[in-house]
């Protein structure tokens, strides 16, 4: 492959969707990474204020589930597995390095708000709608289920509904 | 390992034949391949992945649709012979007001921000430093979530509707739903590709 340059992605999506099907197939449920950053969040204020982790609800409905280390969990492997594997493609394609992009239109300032912005938001509704776009929109439509669908079709939409507000950030 | 009608229906493979420890390597190695190929697909920028709402850049559809459709015909035909057993995989429940309301506030994240978590991370590792603020502001997000969840809890929990497949909501057969998604996802290639080429 030459450097820099983007796999079709309809070959890409194959490959995904491989992947997804083989992950569905050793563990009976599918991708995510929304999951993993609520571990970390859970994981972080577990060992600075464990005490008000013990009496917050959100918190102790988790540990109802998960009797061990919010670390050691199946997506927190795999995000870690992520970070790995997409430094990899980076190396091989040339790609790495570090870069805060943004629209020439934007300075970098507004770049930086609208991130912190965007990430409280999409954090914020993954776990509302029980899932982001990989856990409950792309894995949901692999199981054809109704929640995962709607909610993919919810952040499609949205995104579409909204941009005109935003476009000033991108174009 | 059950067998039915006498056909070895063994999987998931978890926890009956891959033990715990065994199943966090195995996640490592899903997740490498998972960001391999999105960093690969060209996930790692956000105006690649904004391009779908500005009309611009069409990648994210075609890779999304493209995986969707490959797994979902996958997991069909895999039930279908005998090869997977459809009623162990897990199937997202469906709470129907915060499926939606969740969904959009990802949407209007995903414009603001110009990832969504996934990407963030595949992004972050090639080095974005808009993609670790945006995982920085997700964390916060979701730390906001858990500290006033006794707001939310109740329209949270509202809404359920069991974990019904999306054909039997529709109250059509697995088959023809199928058939029709695959459809749309072709006939939305093609006209994306048209409006390209404009």
């Amino acid at each position: 492959m030459k450097k820099n340059e983007y796999m079709n992605p309809y070959l890409a999506g194959f490959f995904l969707g491989l992947l997804l099907l083989v992950t569905i197939f050793i563990t009976g449920r599918g991708l995510g990474a929304s999951g993993a950053f609520k571990s970390g969040v859970i994981a972080t204020v577990n060992s600075i204020l464990p005490s008000h982790v013990a009496d917050t609800r959100y918190y102790t409905e988790f540990f109802e589930e998960h009797k061990e280390n919010p670390l050691k969990s199946w997506l927190v492997f795999e995000v870690i597995g992520v970070v790995i594997g997409a430094f990899a493609s980076g190396l091989i394609s040339n790609r790495l390095g570090f870069k805060l992009e943004r629209s020439p239109s934007v300075t970098s300032r507004i770049r930086i708000i609208s991130a912190i912005f965007g990430g409280l938001l999409f954090g914020f509704g993954s776990q509302l709608g029980r899932g982001c776009t990989s856990g409950a929109a792309l894995s949901g439509m692999a199981v054809m289920s109704t929640g995962g669908i709607i909610t993919m079709i919810a952040i499609f939409g949205g995104a579409y509904a909204f941009a005109y507000f935003f476009r000033k950030l991108w174009i | 390992m059950d067998i039915k009608k006498g056909i070895l229906l063994w999987l998931p493979l978890v926890p009956d034949i891959i033990g715990n420890e065994l199943n966090l390597i195995v996640a490592l190695f899903i997740g490498i391949a998972f960001g391999f190929i999105l960093e690969q697909a060209g996930f790692s920028t956000s105006k690649k992945l904004v391009g779908l709402f500005y009309g611009y850049d069409f990648t994210v559809l075609r890779v999304f649709f493209t995986a969707g459709i490959t797994a979902m015909i996958g997991v069909i035909a895999f039930g279908h012979f005998g090869i997977l057993d459809l009623n162990l995989i897990y199937v997202n429940p469906t709470f129907i007001w915060s499926a939606v309301i969740g969904g959009i506030i990802m949407g209007l994240g995903f414009v603001i921000g110009g990832f969504c978590p996934g990407t963030s991370v595949c992004a972050a590792a090639i080095g974005k430093i808009d993609a670790m603020i945006f995982i920085a502001g997700s964390f916060l997000g979701v730390f906001l979530f858990a500290e006033g969840y006794p707001l939310f809890e109740e329209f949270y929990k509202s809404g359920f509707w069991g974990y019904p497949h999306m054909f039997e909501t529709l109250g059509m057969s697995q088959a023809a739903f199928a058939v029709l998604l695959t459809v749309a996802a072709v006939v939305t290639f093609i006209a994306t590709s048209l409006i390209e080429k404009e």
